[in-house]
């Protein structure tokens, strides 16, 4: 247990110690999608009846910064400590594998919901957000973190340089976080992606999170909750089975 | 008493091409061991394996009777390994280091004291609140000597810990690392400073090719090669070739030949003369490691 607890706070005092970095700045980037996307569309679009489009755009915004910290968390310091060498200090120590995963998971959701508060105080001072129901959104808050902290973990073991790494980021992670719907409701698109839609996992993730502050959405988050929970098993497990097999790690 | 270690027949491919050959190695608990061998002999693969860091393709590695594989996590709680590399968190200053470093092997804050003593034996108490990027490089080695320390392992395995280290931190070193041989550790080396294995290892084994060449006291290496140096100091020049045979090693400026009969010193005199050589200087030497080790590894 001191073994995991130890890695768990390492990996928190690593972002927090540049938590202007990893806190700070990305904040500081939701407010300007905030900013300009509200500006640019706000008064031309009702997305659901009584919810201003501003109002509609921040539950999207903070769950898409607290996803993509999330994975920044467990990718970056894996990615760093393999280049740097330094991950031997922690490969030559009794950690199991399972300790070592919960270890970097966690301290990924803890930074996803840092960063996603932050968000949601700031805009706090645009407007007035209901909460409709509190816990579904810390469910799909600590189920999305937990996803694309597992899925950071996996890029992690598979980059072996940065360039592959941003390739993993660029390729996948930006687009599927754009494209979930955190700027639009996909009631608005063509139907062909509509459908397209509905094979991103991060469609769920920001419908569920929305959800649980309008109460209403385009789906229902039954289904949301059931999809990112499975989804987030299954690659809990992928991930479990990368660990023990020492994939990349252990030669 | 269960050996400190115990490695059997192993072997280590990368992919084709296999760095380890069937070595059996068995060092018992409290020995101060050297592990030689030219570069690429497989000194730090072994050393890998022994440290879960790389699997063996065949064979068992057991620490203090703890196999490496099957039963890693005792393994490693009892073992303690100082890297080649020159590895290094840039996030955190050296005491941060070693606490979480003693942290992973799941021990708390009663460590602490053990932690600072680590900190005060290698030099490094003034430098423990610096973020390990501001270290100079031997500061480095030092803080990655301390990092293995951390957990207070039983068995401890340093692989060169002295490249690019000052005289002043190598005594220092030496005298912490003998200290704790003294307690009981079991302190496995590899080095190729020879002087410093034959100063300070009981024991030596050279590896060439991925196999065990030479495993040994240093006292009967030492004596497998008879007789002594004769180290002439003279100006380079053409040899005659009566004395080829007897000629161990060459300098700009002195030539080493290899006696088994004191005899020798006037015949080998005699020629340089006759070749019009001019000697400045003779000198009788005692054969030493890196003899012995030219004579197993190199030939
Ligand atoms: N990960 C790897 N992949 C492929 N080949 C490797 C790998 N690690 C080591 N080797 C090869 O195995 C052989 C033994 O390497 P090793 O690092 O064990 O040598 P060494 O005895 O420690 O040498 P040195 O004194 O230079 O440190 C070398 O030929 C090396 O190139
Ligand atoms: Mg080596």
């Amino acid at each position: 247990m001191i073994g995991m607890w130890t890695l768990f706070k390492k990996e928190i005092l690593r972002f927090w110690r540049v938590g202007f970095q990893t806190v700070a700045a990305p904040v500081i980037t939701g407010l300007l999608y905030l900013l300009i996307f509200s500006h640019a569309l706000g008064s031309r679009v009702e997305v659901y009846p009584g919810v201003s489009y501003t109002a509609f755009l921040i539950p999207g915004l903070i769950m898409m910064s607290l996803l993509q910290n999330a994975f920044a968390n467990s990718s970056s310091s894996l990615i760093q400590s393999k280049v740097m060498g330094n991950i031997v200090f922690l490969l030559l120590t009794p950690l199991s594998y399972r300790e070592f995963f919960m270890a970097f998971l966690l301290a990924s959701i803890i930074r996803g919901l840092v960063v996603g508060t932050c968000v949601w105080m700031v805009a706090l001072f645009f407007v007035d957000l209901p909460m409709a129901q509190p816990l579904l959104i810390l469910a799909f808050a600590v189920l999305g973190g937990g996803l694309l902290g597992t899925l950071g973990i996996i890029a992690g073991i598979w980059a072996d340089k940065f360039d592959q790494m941003a390739a993993f980021q660029n390729f996948l992670i930006m687009p599927l976080s754009f494209l979930s719907g955190v700027f639009y409701s996909i009631h608005s698109l063509p139907p062909f992606w509509q459908t397209a839609s509905h094979f991103n996992p991060f469609f769920y993730m920001i419908d569920g999170f929305r959800h649980g502050f309008f109460g209403q959405g385009d789906i229902a988050p039954e289904i949301s909750l059931t999809v990112v929970g499975v989804s987030f098993l299954a690659l809990s497990w992928l991930t479990l089975l990368l660990l023990r097999s020492g994939y990349k790690l252990r030669g | 008493m269960t050996p400190a270690i115990q490695i059997e027949q192993v072997h280590k491919s990368f992919g084709a091409f296999e760095a380890l050959k069937g070595v059996d190695l068995t060092i018992e608990q409290g020995e101060f061991f050297a592990l030689l061998g030219p570069n690429g002999a497989g000194k730090s693969t072994l050393i890998n394996l022994l440290a879960g860091l790389i699997r063996p393709t065949r064979g068992t590695l057991k620490v203090m009777g703890h196999d490496v594989v099957a039963d890693y996590q005792q393994a490693r709680r009892l073992l303690g390994v100082v890297p080649q590399e020159l590895v290094f968190d840039p996030f955190f200053n050296v005491r941060e280091m070693l606490r979480f470093q003693a942290g992973y092997f799941g021990l708390g804050r009663k460590n602490d004291a053990w932690v600072d003593e680590v900190i005060a034996r290698l030099g490094l108490t003034d430098k423990a609140h610096t973020n390990m990027r501001r270290l100079s490089g031997g500061m480095k080695r030092r803080a990655l000597i301390a990092q293995a320390l951390a957990h207070k392992p039983p068995v401890i395995v340093l692989d060169e810990p002295t490249a690019g280290v000052d005289v002043e931190l190598r005594q220092m070193m030496w005298e912490f690392i003998k200290h704790l041989n003294r307690d009981g550790h079991t302190i496995i080396l590899t080095t190729h400073y020879l002087e410093e294995a034959e100063a300070l290892c009981s024991r030596v084994a050279m590896l060439k090719h991925g196999k065990v060449v030479a495993l040994d006291s240093t006292r009967n290496l030492l004596k497998r090669i008879p007789g002594k140096n004769l180290r002439v100091r003279c100006v380079a020049a053409e040899l005659p070739a009566s004395l080829a045979p007897l000629v161990r090693a060459r300098e700009d400026d002195a030539i080493t030949f290899a006696l088994t009969d004191a005899a020798q010193i006037e015949f080998v005199l005699a020629e340089l003369r006759g070749a019009g050589i001019k000697v400045e200087d003779v000198e009788m030497q005692e054969v030493d490691l890196e003899d012995v080790f030219m004579e197993i590894v190199r030939l």
